[in-house]
Order: structure tokens, then C-alpha cells, then sequence
């Protein structure tokens, strides 16, 4: 079982976290001028990358906060995490 | 275990340029193009694996074999390839070692029961042998279920598809090679797709690490790896890969004569030929490519077994694996035409694959033949995402192996 690093209360084990999917999809900032396509892609469609990937996790079953990491998706390795709100960083090592 | 013919396949180098190429090895690749053989008379034709041929999902699969979906479009594909099952030991002229054993799908909850029963009329109306079993039947069906009602998710009963089953995956990828190889079709190993070669709305080759290959039409079938191809086509697909872990005990006396299933405690069960164990749950939560998973799924999945089974408490796990499987928002898969016009997409079968492969290897060779889909994969269009025709077994059909 892995380690993971929330921002807020530092690593615990993976158990403890929820999976939120692909990070950074904004919800479409005039809705109602969207046609079907463009719904279908902000709803159903997601980056699905070999390697890195910014993706959103929660700590559910720790301070129950939701934040970004960027994680390998070859090697599962988390490269850094991030707090909501904060740009995508450069690829690095996680602070510790 | 019956022996192997001496002749398995050819293994040729690849030539300059084929009627059509298939991208991937696996039982869906080596289907298509058996039926593209036998059904369309088409045969310059390449499949490109860039492994081992079948060494990816098909080797790592659990093998179970049922069509007792809810909706009639998952109903229609499953059972058809269910039909083609049952003949195909004598199509291939090989052993798949094809055992309609049973499959008891277990409900534990009120809401299950009406759910499966749901199911189970709806599997008749469309012509597909299902029942519903009450807890003393599921004994004796299956003695070594715990049907106690002092656990923690009581078995109220089960769906039972009487005609369900499992074959043995290696030989079923490699009767299917066979046939194709001496029909003239050409299976490529290593040779992995890197790229495709375009002009304008077709694609013309294929760019491999044994050099450019062109190409008539080009039919995708690399389960787990589709979003890698596709993103090179500019062509988003609506899929996320998950690793996905089985295993097996050590060999034991026949004990477990069906496979049982369970959705709410998430874990599956079947005895295979030999006589190990083989065991599954659901997808790890978050993408992945490694072909491993997390520990902790299994741990779960023990647990679950041990409660439903208690005499698997003093099994020894031999080995676990994982394999990377394309999941859809909606659960099914997506077979078809794309916005190219000579390439075909088959990907999205998830956890439940396997059992489409002949049926989904006849559907998509006609695809791939007429340039229009087959009655029974019309429903699997990419654009139904767009449309909103979903066909949502997520609810339905639930562990979707
Ligand atoms: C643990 C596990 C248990 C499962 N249990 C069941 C079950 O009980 N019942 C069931 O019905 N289904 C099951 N499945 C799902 C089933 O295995 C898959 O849905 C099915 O095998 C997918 O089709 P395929 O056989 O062609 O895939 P694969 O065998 O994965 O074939 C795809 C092939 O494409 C190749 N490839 C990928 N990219 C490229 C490239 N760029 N160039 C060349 N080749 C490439 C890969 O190497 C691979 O061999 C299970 C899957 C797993 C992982
Ligand atoms: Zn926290």
C-alpha cells in the first residue's frame, strides 16, 4: 500500500483516500450556449494519459478536504500533490 | 489438459501494405480476424501485436462467460457470442475446454432481489435461459456457500444462468491464431503501432517498430491501450483505463462446481479445470497502466470470499496479477465506425471482455467488411455519448465481468 501526501495532513495510507478523477475540468462558464457535443465532452469525456496525470483525490477518511496531485500513471508514483485552487506545478518531487 | 497440435501459427515478417490491419493480438484482434477470414472471404490481412500474441487481457482474465445483462442491447451482443460459444469448439477445431457450469448471481439486500428478479424477466423476454433461485436452492447449486443468515450481507437468494460459464482463455486466443494463420492472415509479434500515417480524413499506414505498414483499412482492438492510440489519432474517446487484479488458490479438489458472483460484497468466484480458484473483484479507482494493482483490493476480496465462503479460510493464494482494462461511462463497450473513414474502433469492454470475444470478433469483422456496423453492435456507437443513447449496465449488470 502506497503512501499518499495530503496537503493538510501529510502521508497516510492510501485506504484512506477517495479517487476523484482527471483534476483542473472546469465547469462551462455559459452552460446554456453549449451544444451537444460540447456537453457530451465536459461530461463524459477525460484525458486518459500514459504518465503523468493531474487528478483530483480526497482525503475521506482523514480531514475529508479534496486536493490535486500529479501521478504517474505507468509507475503510480505521486510526484507532487497540491491544494485546490493552486496551478498545476511543474513535475517534482512531493514536499515534504 | 488436452495436448497442442504441433502447428500453432506462421510467424512472418510484416509485409509492405495489407487489405486491412489489425491493431492488437488479443482474443478480440485474432477473432476479427478469423471472421473476417471465414465469414467475408477477406485475408490480406495483418494483425499487429506488440507483445506476445494474446499476453494481455486474454492471459489475465477469469474467463467467465455469461450474457444475463439487463438492457436488450448488451442482451443481444452477449447472447450471440453465448451461441457462438457453444459451437465453437468444432468452428476452430480446438479444444477450449467450454464448461457450461452455471452462474449464480448472488443478491443480499431487498433492493438486490428486486433488482436481480427485474433481470431475470427481462433475460427471458429476450430469449436467455435465467432464473431466480431461492437460498436453499443456491445450496444446493453451490454447497459451500454461506447461507447463514447471521453474516453481515445475508445471501437472499441468487440469478441463476444455467447455460453460463468458463473456457480456458490461452487456448481460445490460440485456436482463433490458428485458424486465422492457416486461413493467410499474418500474426505479427513485437511489432508495436507508434503512429499513423494520414491523408485527410484516412488513415493510409501504420507507423510500427518493424517499420511502416500501409493499410486498406485499420481496425483498433488494443484493450487497456486505446486512449494511447487514439490520442495519436486527434480522435478523444470517452475511456479510462483501470488496473483490474485477479488470482488463484493452490489446486484443490473440486469443490466449487458453478460460479458465483457477488456484486454488493464484490468478489467472484469459479473453479478452474485444474482445480484452482480463481478469484476477482473490481477495478482499482484510479488510472493506471502498470498491469498491478493495489494490495489492499485483494485484501477486500479475501475477506469477502472468507465470509461467503468460509472454507476458503485455509486456501493458500498462489499468485495475483493485474491487467489494464478501457472503462466507459456508461459500462459497455464502444464497436464501431469513428469520424475516419476506414478506421474502426472496438474498446471499452472493461472488466467483461472476454466473453464477447467471438461475438464481438463476428460483429466487428462484418463492421469492418461492410463499412456499416452489425444489428448487434449498432447500439455501441461513439456517438452516443453525444446523443445520450447510453446503455448504462453500470446499474444493471453491476461487477461486469
Ligand atoms: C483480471 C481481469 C479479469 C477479467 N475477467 C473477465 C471475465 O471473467 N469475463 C470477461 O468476460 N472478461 C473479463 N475481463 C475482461 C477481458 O479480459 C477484456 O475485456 C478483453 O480481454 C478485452 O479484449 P482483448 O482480449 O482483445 O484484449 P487484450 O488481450 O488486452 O488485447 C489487446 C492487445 O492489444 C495489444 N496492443 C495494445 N497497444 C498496441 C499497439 N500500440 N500496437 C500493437 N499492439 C497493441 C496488447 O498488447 C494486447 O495484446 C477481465 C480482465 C482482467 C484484467
Ligand atoms: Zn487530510
Amino acid at each position: 500500500m502506497q503512501l499518499i501526501e495530503c496537503p493538510w495532513c501529510g502521508p497516510r495510507e492510501e485506504v484512506e483516500f477517495h479517487y476523484g478523477g482527471q483534476a483542473h475540468v472546469a465547469h462551462p462558464e455559459n452552460p446554456a450556449d453549449l451544444d451537444d457535443e460540447q456537453w457530451a465532452h465536459y461530461l463524459f469525456f477525460r484525458d486518459n494519459p500514459k504518465g503523468l496525470f493531474a487528478e483530483r483525490w480526497s482525503h475521506s477518511a482523514g480531514c475529508r478536504r479534496w486536493f490535486n496531485a500529479v501521478r504517474d500513471t505507468v509507475t503510480y508514483r505521486f510526484h507532487t500533490v497540491y491544494r485546490p485552487g493552486e496551478p498545476r506545478p511543474q513535475e517534482g518531487p512531493v514536499p515534504s | 489438459m488436452p495436448e497442442h497440435p504441433d502447428f500453432l501459427w506462421r510467424n512472418p515478417d510484416p509485409q509492405k501494405a495489407y487489405d486491412v490491419v489489425i491493431v492488437g493480438g488479443g482474443g478480440h484482434g485474432l477473432a476479427t480476424a478469423h471472421y473476417l477470414a471465414k465469414n467475408h472471404g477477406i485475408t490480406n490481412v495483418a494483425v499487429l501485436e506488440k507483445g506476445w500474441l494474446a499476453g494481455g487481457n486474454m492471459a489475465r482474465n477469469t474467463t467467465l462467460i455469461r450474457s444475463n445483462y439487463l438492457w436488450d442491447e448488451s442482451a443481444g451482443i452477449y447472447e450471440h457470442s453465448l451461441k457462438l460459444w457453444e459451437g465453437l469448439e468444432e468452428d476452430l477445431g480446438y479444444p477450449i475446454l467450454f464448461s457450461q457450469r452455471g452462474v449464480l448471481n448472488l443478491a443480499h439486500t431487498l433492493q438486490d432481489v428486486r433488482d436481480s428478479v427485474r433481470r431475470v424477466e427481462a433475460n427471458r423476454l429476450n430469449g436467455i435461459d435465467a432464473e431466480w433461485v431461492e437460498p436453499d436452492e443456491v445450496k444446493k447449486l453451490c454447497p459451500i456457500v454461506n447461507t447463514s443468515d447471521d453474516i453481515r450481507y445475508p445471501v437472499l437468494g441468487a440469478t441463476y444462468q444455467p447455460r453460463a460459464g468458463i473456457a480456458k482463455h490461452d487456448y481460445v486466443a490460440w485456436g482463433f491464431a490458428r485458424r486465422a494463420s492457416a486461413a493467410g492472415i499474418d500474426l505479427i509479434q513485437d511489432c508495436e503501432v507508434v503512429d499513423f500515417l494520414r491523408e485527410g480524413n484516412r488513415v493510409v499506414g501504420v507507423r510500427t517498430t518493424r517499420g511502416d505498414i500501409a493499410c486498406g483499412k485499420v481496425a483498433l482492438a488494443s484493450a487497456g491501450s486505446t486512449s494511447v492510440l487514439t490520442d495519436k489519432l486527434g480522435l478523444r474517446v470517452p475511456i479510462q483505463s483501470h488496473p483490474l487484479q485477479a488470482l488463484v488458490s493452490e489446486l484443490l479438489e473440486p469443490v466449487h462446481p458453478t460460479i458465483v458472483m457477488s456484486n454488493a460484497v464484490h468478489v467472484y468466484v469459479s473453479q478452474a479445470h485444474k482445480g484452482e480458484l480463481v478469484m476477482g473483484a473490481g477495478v482499482d479507482s484510479y488510472n493506471g497502466y502498470g498491469q498491478r494493482g493495489a494490495f489492499h483490493i485483494i485484501e477486500r476480496q479475501m475477506a469477502a470470499a472468507v465470509e461467503l465462503f468460509p472454507v476458503f479460510a485455509r486456501a493458500h493464494l498462489l499468485r495475483t496479477w493485474g491487467g489494464i482494462v478501457d472503462v466507459t461511462p456508461d459500462a459497455s463497450p464502444i464497436v464501431g465506425k469513428t469520424p475516419y473513414d476506414n478506421v474502426y474502433l472496438n474498446c471499452g469492454w472493461g472488466t467483461g471482455g472476454f466473453k464477447a470475444t467471438p461475438g464481438v470478433g463476428w460483429t466487428f469483422a462484418h463492421t469492418i467488411a461492410h463499412d456499416e456496423p452489425h444489428t448487434y453492435n449498432a447500439p455501441f456507437t461513439l456517438d452516443r455519448f453525444v446523443t445520450g443513447r447510453l446503455v448504462d449496465e453500470h446499474g444493471a449488470a453491476a461487477v461486469a465481468h
